[in-house]
Formats: structure tokens, C-alpha cells, sequence
């Protein structure tokens, strides 16, 4: 923290940081409104094609009876491998007292709601009977993984939300009171609504400290679990590829990857479209590329126990899977998946010059194609290759290939995870304005006194 | 050995089926056909097993379709104090493929839904291939109940594994526990869905099957409670199945009738189960496909490990 400023300086300053730091709330130009009609374009010819399905059947797939989970379950365990970015950087890096994560904070809370939400609803979109849903809770069993899955997603996402909407509080007051004219009113009515008469005074920042205390500490073994119990939906079986003790730590060291990267390129976008220079510096990507070289290790580390411990016994099954993977049909997509997602990324980012902003979130871009398809070869390989033979059926139940239709209801996760992210970053500051101009030397009696 | 086959699996005449068909008859019970009707106390009726009974005239009631919750209710619960096992024997197979047919034919299966599958197997590179039926293995440690979210299939006290599709969500990861591949989804309206809408569910065929749902080898647990054997068995002409009550210790083959002690066959012909290092202990046997009776005349697929 700086030395504390004189009241006038302090007050000035703060102007101009809400001044940047609003510009994403104020700004609608030809491009917001471009980017929000592709968006929305996208996601309602995925939920038309959602229709389609509802109506033929899960058939309209390329899902059959071998391979009977495909894109949709490998896209949602990407969805809920990207949301943990939330569990790092604004829980575990806040409680291990690292400062320079703070203005990333709220970024990663959008990118973990935005994937954890998203991953909610892909599933029940994987279901055959969806108007069956309810049948999760009032037939329940609590000893199968999917129950658990469902309990630690939901849990996750309402923490997320609060880890988001708790620190916001002062920021809403801090618009509701001082914003600028140029806010749309309906916006200032929200802020209003929203900021649940918070006053700023000190006892309510110990409040919110105190919850934000418990909220990150709960979030902790809630973010571990929700992808160790994704992992868990396929280490639970007997098949092998799948039938492995380390796919829960593997999971979450995976997690970390795509979620580095998919906030690092959020990041990029905020500081370019909103010209947040001076706060997305080129100092958090420098460290952010640290943090991800970090992960990268850690999940080479897994991938390597992860195949070669059974790549070196070849037991039967198992020996037909990896060929599979290394040399068969898959191999492209395998050694792609390894080269852009883990290789490239550990020996470009050990060099200052790829960790500075527009280099690293090229390679982030890299790494998080790379990570979607990572998922796609740990849940269909497996399945193309059953211990018994698969015989007395037609040709397209050997092998699988995804559909038109599953091409839309994925993209349609894609445009309405990016619209989630958009519209929280069009509707409050992506950087905590409060927190910011603490840092900045200016004291809390400043940040909360009323418009002058 | 045939009197004791009859007890064992013919308790029921089919009386209350037979008179069904005097009574007013269903789509389901038209197999029943009345053959003579005297004056007198008594009738003349053919049971659904291809015998003639006689049965007093006053002991005649229409058949109970049960109710829906009755139908799910009991065939949750099973046959009291019966634990059904079968045993195949793959020296007899030479894939006449006629248990496929029945199968397909009695839970309404699509033609590439398969609860009984024969597949052309070779266990190693020099070993020689045979015909392997496979029909579900109703394991009495299932992974597939196991991982049902919502309690949709389950393990009954008779040993059979079922599945209820009016709860099923759909979800699949019992396809994906299962090792034996033995499950199929309905990934689009089932076969002749028009004909049978409205027909009331029946859980222990799984018949409606339903779009969207689950479906799998149920040893046509309808069929046993009318004291018949499953379809497949009965429709072999090979007499590859064996099928009993291991708490009889009485196995009855579906081609030749003949009932023989079920510990027995299994020790002298050197039984086993498939995939044992897997734990699920399957209540399906095989007997080893030695001396068989037929060559194996199918071209050997690369698809298995």
C-alpha cells in the first residue's frame, strides 16, 4: 500500500481510476453491439439445434451405444476444469497473502461463474430425458458420483457468485453515489438495488472481510472437489484409459492450465477493448506467465506418471488404448494436445519476452484449443475400445464422429459462457475499484463520501 | 427329469392367462387361443407353454394387468427366495442367432439393439475362435446400479439386474461402468413406438421401451414369473442355454427340456465367468467351447482386446 495521499490528490486520483475503470459500463458503440448479436446469434441457433434433439432423440448425435458420452460430457469437463481458475487465484493466492493476484481477482470469479454455470447446463443437455431433471433430487442416490457432481457444481457456483458479488459491494455504492452521468440509468438503478445500502463504514468492510475470510477458505476443498469428482465420473469405472488413481489430481493440475490461460486471454481483451493498460500491467502478465509455467509442470508431472506407468507394462487393454493414443487414430490429436498444450508453453514462457502481454495470450489461446481437446481424447478413446468386441452393429456405432447438431449445442456453450462474461464485465468494474484505490494510497472515508 | 423341469418352471398353467382370452383379450395375451369349450364344469384351454389343460369352469377370472406402481413395485422386489442363474454352453453355439431373434422380438428392440449379442471371439493370436452369446451377466456386484443417480436400475433379490425407464434420465454412465458392454440406450423412438402408445409399461420386460432411456438383457423377468423360461433359452435349437434357480441347484436347458444340477454341470465341464479379475461375479456361466459341435465358420473382427 502507498503512503496516503492529501484529501485533494486522494480525490482526484480516485476520480480518474472510476473514471477507466467504468469505461467498459459506459461504452456502446457499433462493436459492443456487433459482438453481443453474434453472441446471441450463435447461442440460439445452438438451442434451436437443443430443440431438434429434444424432439428425435439423443440419436441426432454421433453418440451410440459404445461410445455413449462424446463432446458434450469431454466440453463439460473442459467448462468445469476452466471455473477452477476461480478456486486459484482468488481464494488459495489471496490466503497465501500474494498481492499482485488481486486485480486479477474478479476476472477469474467471471471466467470461474461463466464455466461453472455453463457446465451445469451442458449436462442437462447430455441427458436423455431432461424433462426428467427433477428426478436427480427426488430419486437421489447418494452413491452415485453424478450426485456428487451435482452437489459440489451447484455449491461451487453459489460461492463463485458470493466471492464475486461480496467484494463488489463497495464499488456499487461508489456508482450508485459518484458514478458519472454517462452511466445509463437503468444501471444506476441496479447499482442501487444491488448495493443493499452499504454505507462503508467499518464495521461493514470487517463484515465483508470476515465473509470473504470463511467464503475463500470453504472454497477451497469445494473448488478441489468439483473437478476430483468430474475426474471421478470416469475413474469410477472398470475401463481402461479411464480406470486410474491419479485422474483426480490430474484433473485439477489440468484444471489450472485452462483456466491460466482462459483468464490470461480475458485479461488481454479487458486491457486492449477497455484501455486498462495501467492496470492490467505488463507486470501481471509477467507474473500470471510464471503462475502458468508453474501449472504447466505440474501437469506435465501427472501426464507423464499418467502414461508412461502403463505405456511401460502394455498390459492388454491398456496397451490397446495408448497405441491408440500414441501411434493409431488418435495420435494427431494426442501429440498436438501435448506439443500446444504442455511442451510449447513450459519452454516458450521460461523467456521474459514470451510472458509479456500479447505473446502469452497468443499461447494462452494456443493452450486452451489445446485443453478442449485434451478432454475430447481422455472421454472418447476409452470408449471406442469396450473389453469385449463391439460386433452385430452398423458401421457408425464403431466409431465415433460429433454431428451438426453437437456442433451447435457446443458452440452455443462456447457464445453463452463469452455473453456471461460480457455482460458482467459490461455491468460492473472487471477491476474492484475500492480495493484498487486502497492500494493506491486513498483512504476509505474518500472512497465512501458522497458525490461533492 | 422332464417332471421335474415342469415343477420346477410350469407352476403356473397359465390358467388365469388362458381365460383372459375367453374373457376379452389383450394385444399382449392373443398367443392364448382357446381350443374347445365343453358345456359341462370344465374348459379346454392351451396355455401360452403349448400344453392343454383342462380347468374347471368356475375357476376361470380375467387376468390382472397390474397398475403401473403395482408392475414397478413388485418388480422391484423380485421372486421371493429365487436366485436365477444361467449357464451357456459355447460348445453347442453355432450362431443360429435364433435367441437374438426372440430377444429382439420380446423387448421390442430395433434391429442393431442387442440384449443378447453372439459374438465371433479368439481369446489369443493362435487360439481358436469361437461363438460367444452375451446377453447381460446380472452380476451380483454390478457397477452399473452402482453409478445410477437416481435409482433407475437395481439389483433385485432374485439376482436380476432391471431397469425402470419411466425413471431413467438418460444420463448413460451405466453404459459407461459396464465392462460386458451389455447395455443399449434408445437413442431414438423405439421400434413400433406408434403401436404401443398407451400400452401401460410392464418393468420386468421393459417393454413400451421408452426414447431416451435405457434398456438392457432383463432375463425376461416377466416370463419367469409366469414360470417360462427366458426367450432366448427357450428359442435355441441348439441347447446352448441352461437356465435355473441356484437355490434349487436345478438348471433347465431351454432346447431339450432335460433339468440337471446346476453345481454339477458347471464342475465336471470346467464353468467359468468372464472377466473375473473384474470383481462383478456375473451370475451368467459358460462352459468352455470345447469339442464343439459346429465349426466356426465367421471371419474374426479386430475390434477386441
Amino acid at each position: 500500500m502507498e503512503k496516503e495521499k492529501s484529501p485533494e490528490e486522494s480525490r482526484k486520483l480516485l476520480d480518474k481510476i472510476t473514471f477507466d475503470l467504468t469505461r467498459s459500463i459506459v461504452k456502446r458503440d457499433e462493436l459492443t453491439n456487433f459482438w453481443y448479436f453474434i453472441l446471441i446469434m450463435f447461442a440460439l441457433v445452438g438451442l434451436w439445434g437443443w430443440g431438434i434433439q429434444v424432439r428425435d432423440g439423443l440419436g441426432v448425435t454421433g453418440m451410440r451405444d459404445y461410445v455413449s458420452w462424446g463432446m458434450y460430457i469431454a466440453n463439460f469437463v473442459f467448462f468445469v476444469a476452466v471455473s477452477l481458475i476461480g478456486f486459484l487465484i482468488s481464494s488459495a493466492l489471496h490466503l497465501l497473502k500474494i498481492k499482485w493476484s488481486k486485480v486479477i481477482s474478479r476476472v477469474a470469479e467471471q471466467v470461474a461463474i461463466a464455466g461453472v454455470a455453463l457446465a451445469g447446463i451442458i449436462i442437462v443437455m447430455d441427458m436423455g430425458r431432461p424433462d426428467r431433471f427433477l428426478n436427480v433430487f427426488l430419486h437421489g442416490r447418494f452413491a452415485s458420483p453424478i450426485i456428487w457432481d451435482v452437489t459440489v457444481v451447484t455449491t461451487y457456483l453459489t460461492i463463485s457468485v458470493l466471492l464475486f458479488y461480496l467484494p463488489l459491494l463497495p464499488d456499487l455504492a461508489l456508482l450508485r453515489d459518484k458514478g458519472s452521468d454517462d452511466i445509463p440509468q437503468w444501471k444506476r438503478n441496479v447499482y442501487r438495488i444491488l448495493a443493499l445500502g452499504w454505507k462503508g463504514n467499518a464495521e461493514q468492510y470487517k463484515l465483508m472481510a470476515h465473509a470473504m475470510r470463511i467464503l475463500m477458505i470453504l472454497i477451497v476443498p469445494v473448488g478441489l472437489s468439483i473437478h476430483t469428482v468430474t475426474s471421478w465420473l470416469f475413474a469410477a469405472t472398470l475401463r481402461s484409459g479411464w480406470d486410474t488413481t491419479i485422474f483426480g489430481p490430474y484433473f485439477v493440475a489440468g484444471a489450472f492450465v485452462a483456466g491460466v490461460a482462459a483468464v490470461i486471454i480475458v485479461m488481454y481483451m479487458y486491457r486492449v477493448r477497455y484501455g486498462l493498460k495501467d492496470y492490467f500491467e505488463d507486470y501481471h502478465f509477467n507474473m500470471m506467465g510464471k503462475l502458468f509455467v508453474l501449472v504447466c509442470l505440474v501437469y506435465l508431472y501427472f501426464n507423464i506418471n499418467e502414461f508412461f506407468v502403463p505405456g511401460y507394462k502394455m498390459k492388454t487393454a491398456e496397451s490397446i488404448h495408448l497405441s491408440n493414443l500414441f501411434t493409431g487414430k488418435f495420435s494427431t490429436m494426442f501429440w498436438a494436445t501435448q506439443l500446444f498444450g504442455l511442451f510449447l508453453p513450459i519452454t516458450l514462457m521460461v523467456n521474459k519476452f514470451f510472458r509479456k502481454p500479447l505473446p502469452i495470450t497468443i499461447i494462452s489461446v494456443f493452450v486452451l484449443i489445446a485443453s478442449w481437446f485434451k478432454r475430447y481424447i481422455i472421454v472418447i478413446p476409452t470408449l471406442e475400445h469396450p473389453f469385449l468386441p463391439v460386433q452385430n452393429v452398423p458401421e457408425n456405432y464403431q466409431h465415433y464422429a460429433p454431428t451438426s447438431i453437437e456442433t451447435m449445442i457446443t458452440v452455443f456453450s462456447f457464445m453463452a459462457a463469452i455473453l456471461i462474461i460480457t455482460i458482467l464485465a459490461k455491468m460492473f468494474p472487471v477491476i474492484a475499484i475500492w480495493e484498487y484505490a486502497e492500494e493506491k494510497g486513498i483512504s476509505r472515508e474518500i472512497i465512501s463520501e458522497p458525490k461533492n | 427329469m422332464e417332471k421335474k423341469s415342469r415343477r420346477s418352471f410350469m407352476k403356473t398353467l397359465g390358467v388365469s392367462i388362458g381365460a383372459a382370452g375367453v374373457v376379452g383379450g389383450s394385444s399382449i395375451l392373443n398367443s392364448c387361443t382357446q381350443v374347445e369349450s365343453t358345456s359341462g364344469d370344465t374348459i379346454t384351454l392351451l396355455t401360452s407353454s403349448g400344453e392343454l389343460v383342462k380347468v374347471e369352469k368356475s375357476q376361470l377370472k380375467p387376468a390382472d394387468i397390474p397398475s403401473l406402481s403395482e408392475n414397478q413395485k413388485r418388480g422391484r422386489e423380485g421372486l421371493p427366495g429365487k436366485k436365477f442363474v444361467m449357464v451357456i454352453d459355447l460348445s453347442k453355439c453355432r450362431n443360429a442367432r435364433q435367441c437374438m431373434k426372440a430377444c429382439q422380438n420380446h423387448h421390442q428392440l430395433r434391429p442393431e439393439q442387442h440384449h443378447i449379442n453372439v459374438l465371433e471371439m479368439q481369446d489369443a493370436e493362435n487360439t481358436a475362435p469361437y461363438y460367444m452369446p452375451k446377453p447381460c451377466q446380472h452380476c451380483d456386484n454390478p457397477p452399473c446400479t452402482k453409478v445410477c443417480p437416481v435409482n433407475a436400475t437395481f439389483k433385485r433379490e432374485d439376482g436380476i439386474v432391471l431397469i425402470d425407464n419411466e425413471r431413467c434420465i438418460g444420463c448413460r454412465f451405466c453404459i459407461a461402468a459396464c465392462p460386458y458392454s451389455a447395455r443399449v440406450f434408445n437413442w431414438f423412438e423405439p421400434r413400433d413406438a406408434d403401436k404401443y402408445k398407451g400400452v401401460t409399461y410392464n418393468i420386468e420386460a421393459n417393454v413400451p421401451q421408452k426414447k431416451g432411456t435405457i434398456s438392457k438383457c432383463l432375463f425376461s423377468a416377466d416370463r419367469l414369473r409366469d414360470g417360462k423360461l427366458p426367450s432366448c433359452v427357450s428359442a435355441c435349437p441348439n441347447g446352448v442355454y441352461w437356465f435355473g434357480d441356484q437355490n434349487e441347484d436345478a438348471v433347465t436347458n431351454g432346447t431339450t427340456h432335460e433339468t440337471t444340477s446346476f453345481s454339477e454341470l458347471i464342475k465336471t465341464n470346467a464353468g467359468y465367468t468372464l472377466m473375473p479379475d473384474l470383481g462383478t461375479k456375473p451370475r451368467v456361466y459358460y462352459l468352455p467351447p470345447k469339442d464343439r459341435a459346429f465349426p466356426f465358420q465367421g471371419e474374426i473382427e479386430q475390434h477386441h482386446s
